[in-house]
């Protein structure tokens, strides 16, 4: 395990939470500030956050996302790293800003600089700090749902399988499939619920069959999906954010 | 065109309920999803080739004018017509026009998505003219009066024995069901067709600037005999259809054929450069290429959605997508079917007429990752949902747009957000059970009807933080 040495200057962390952690899933944040402390990073909250502005922009509301953007900016201008645990809210701020701003360069400038200091948790750890094994452990046998934004807006495929895979005890296998989408898309699940639920059942029936207790994900809004079918279907199969399983020792 | 409204919402509803529409989609979906992996993983430089032939249509597109001018001299030149059509109408009274001078009285028609845009074959059948479409899968669906479902394969929503029994219905054959007996039946069917025909009409695949000539890429011949047999050769293409030089062919042959179905090579590749010439045995004595824009370029004229128009309609997008797996291609209520469907139907026919599609979508990506012209379907889908909840005559429902405006307002003011979420908390009570919410009211009764929701935390992160921030661990 790495242990950042006390010489070193000390890594410092502004953890970019996510509503959806914030709201329905603290236990997460509170993995990933264990984590990242045990690795001797300074983690710090930036308490004014609140919403990065994606469900705004998926939907087509531009100018309200550019005000919630406009917002996040103010508030983690002068952070070091800005870690999160979710690749879809990370894409938000690394590519979709950009997007969001292409007509505005003051502040495209901003987004610029920014999302250069911006990782998804799993990336954080394994291309930032360098480490593989968190010293965690874990009983089961797990499989690993790549999330949509953090596969393919993020490139995010090898890291959270070796942090998965250097977990001791662990039994990892891979379902099939893991990139095709849960169905969940934000609010598509709401408009086309039928279609969204018909993707979801493909991907439980691949869970199933993988023979995993515990599916993993970088993103909760995919185990909020996976998990509320699995809940409601009564299927003995565990949701578990990746940053919940690597504080577990 | 002008009345059409499209529903994807009511159309996808009904294809999800269609068990043999699943078993046919899941079938024929699976197995190409396999074939065009290898196709692309065989080719060594696959994302270069990719890189490429999106810098010619980039290229192209920019400097489009001057291309499609050097094609039609180049056609004039090698002994073709050519026809300029702003719309869906106008393209098709060229064509009537050119058939019925000729007092053609059957057609052969090979595959082609930009006559199904324009519904050809109605104009030909309303003027008395006989019509057979020669492709299989095309074929099948003229027979059972239906529109394609998938861009490259027409009839996929199809099981062998629907098939069957529509020929056993519309050709008073005997029930067979292996695709060799049914393919001969078809077979023997066209053959005479294409014999009897005074005029056949083609799409196009690519369209060489520099030497006028038209590139059409099939398996079964049909579209060689189609331009060849009868007297008259009309191909139909949109005016994105045009590359600029002979040697950019290549590029373009490999990744629209290993995308499309997986080959290394397509049966037939059929280069066409004007009419027969004197010293030929065989072929059309007139040929007519008639170039249409149809809404094409209002797509050019708007940079952020200008990349719709690299489109090479492979239907690799299709395959890949998990929206289309589901609910298949008649949801998408038009000719273009999909995530490439989902972008260009709202474009073409007009946004307020087609406002489901570009919310048709999870925003995975996947069609991204496989497009071989590397167009951002998902960058292009979230433009237009803009487009849509600005258009005044879709636009949001007055309820969504304040929903969104209080729900921005909370976010943007953290003590308001804070409360939300105690309210929240406090609110959600009479619908947990088992410490999940089980039964929403609407809208989130859409997302309960068969998934659980987590519900809101006691102590949100926030609060926990205060707890945890000095703590070792």
């Amino acid at each position: 395990m790495y242990l950042i040495k006390e010489a070193d200057k000390k890594i410092k962390v502004s953890l970019f939470i996510t509503c959806l952690v914030d709201a329905l899933f603290p236990q997460v944040g509170v993995s990933m500030v264990k984590v990242l402390k045990r690795l001797g990073v300074e983690v710090g909250f930036p308490e004014k956050q609140t919403c990065c502005g994606q469900p705004a922009f998926n939907t087509g509301f531009r100018q309200d996302a550019k005000l919630l953007a406009k917002r996040f900016l103010s508030i983690f201008d002068r952070d070091e790293f800005i870690v999160s645990p979710s690749g879809s809210c990370t894409s938000m701020v690394r590519v979709f800003y950009k997007e969001l701003f292409h007509d505005d360069q003051k502040t495209s400038n901003m987004v610029e600089l920014l999302s250069t200091r911006t990782y998804e948790f799993s990336e954080f750890l394994v291309n930032v700090l360098k480490v593989d094994d968190v010293g965690a452990t874990y009983k089961g046998r797990v499989t690993y749902h790549d999330s949509c934004h953090a596969l393919r807006e993020l490139r995010i495929q090898d890291e959270p399988r070796k942090l998965i895979k250097s977990v001791k005890g662990i039994d990892f296998m891979e379902m099939k499939s893991p990139e095709t989408c849960c169905g969940f898309g934000g609010t598509f699940s709401i408009k086309f619920p039928d279609v969204s639920v018909s993707i979801l059942d493909e991907k439980i029936e691949s869970i199933i069959e993988s023979g995993a207790d515990t599916i993993l994900s970088t993103d909760m809004g995919c185990l909020m999906h996976i998990g509320g079918a699995l809940n409601r279907m009564n299927i003995p199969v565990k949701t578990m954010h990746i940053a919940e399983l690597l504080s577990n020792r | 065109m002008e009345n059409i409204k499209l529903s994807f919402e009511k159309d996808s509803a009904i294809a999800l309920k269609n068990i043999k529409l699943q078993r046919a989609l899941n079938k024929a979906i699976d197995q190409f999803r396999n074939v065009r992996w290898r196709a692309v993983r065989e080719f060594q430089d696959w994302e270069q080739l990719r890189v490429s032939a999106r810098r010619i249509k980039e290229w192209t597109i920019d400097h489009l004018d001057g291309y499609l001018e050097m094609l039609e001299a180049n056609v004039i030149n090698a002994g073709g017509n050519v026809h300029w059509a702003s719309d869906a109408n106008e393209a098709c009274e060229i064509i009537l026009d050119i058939a019925q001078k000729h007092k053609v009285k059957s057609v052969v028609k090979s595959k082609s998505m930009a006559t199904e845009e324009i519904e050809l074959n109605h104009s030909f059948e309303g003027a008395g003219i006989k019509v057979v479409e020669t492709d299989l899968g095309e074929y099948i669906i003229q027979l059972a009066n239906e529109r394609p479902s998938h861009i490259i394969a027409p009839a996929i929503h199809k099981t062998k024995d629907d098939i069957s029994k529509l020929f056993v219905e519309k050709l008073n054959t005997p029930y067979f069901n292996e695709p060799e007996d049914l393919t001969k039946i078809a077979r023997e069917k066209l053959r005479n067709e294409f014999l009897n025909a005074d005029m056949g009409v083609s799409g196009v695949n690519f369209s060489v600037a520099e030497t006028g000539t038209i590139v059409i890429v099939e398996n079964e011949g049909n579209a060689r005999l189609t331009t060849t047999v009868p007297r008259i050769h009309v191909a139909l293409m949109g005016i994105e259809k045009v590359i600029p030089r002979f040697e950019d062919l290549p590029i373009f042959l490999n990744i629209l054929i290993r995308s499309a179905t997986g080959q290394k090579m397509s049966t037939y590749v059929s280069l066409i450069t004007g009419p027969k010439r004197n010293s030929d045995l065989d072929g059309p004595e007139e040929f007519h290429l008639v170039i249409m824009d149809n809404g094409r370029s209002k797509i050019l004229s708007n940079e952020e959605t200008r990349e719709s128009l690299y489109c090479i309609r492979c239907g690799a997008c299709l395959y890949i997508c998990p929206v289309y797996k589901k609910v298949g291609g008649h949801s998408y209520g038009w000719v273009y079917q999909g995530p490439i469907g989902a972008i260009i139907t709202p474009q073409l026919l007009g946004i307020d007429k087609a406002s489901d599609l570009p919310f048709a979508s999870s925003l995975c990506g996947a069609c991204k990752d496989v497009c071989p012209v590397k167009i951002n379907i998902p960058r292009v889908l979230l433009e237009l949902r803009a487009r849509v909840i600005n258009d005044k005559r879709v636009g949001a429902r007055f309820l969504l747009r304040i929903a969104v405006k209080l729900w921005r307002f909370t976010m943007e003011n953290t003590s308001f957000y804070n409360l939300a979420l105690r309210l929240s908390y406090i609110l959600q009570k009479p619908w947990i059970r088992h410490g999940r919410l089980v039964s929403l009211p609407f809208p989130f009764s859409r997302w309960t009807k068969k998934r659980d929701f987590p519900a809101i935390s006691k102590i949100p992160f926030r609060k926990q933080w205060k707890e945890i921030k000095d703590l070792e661990f």
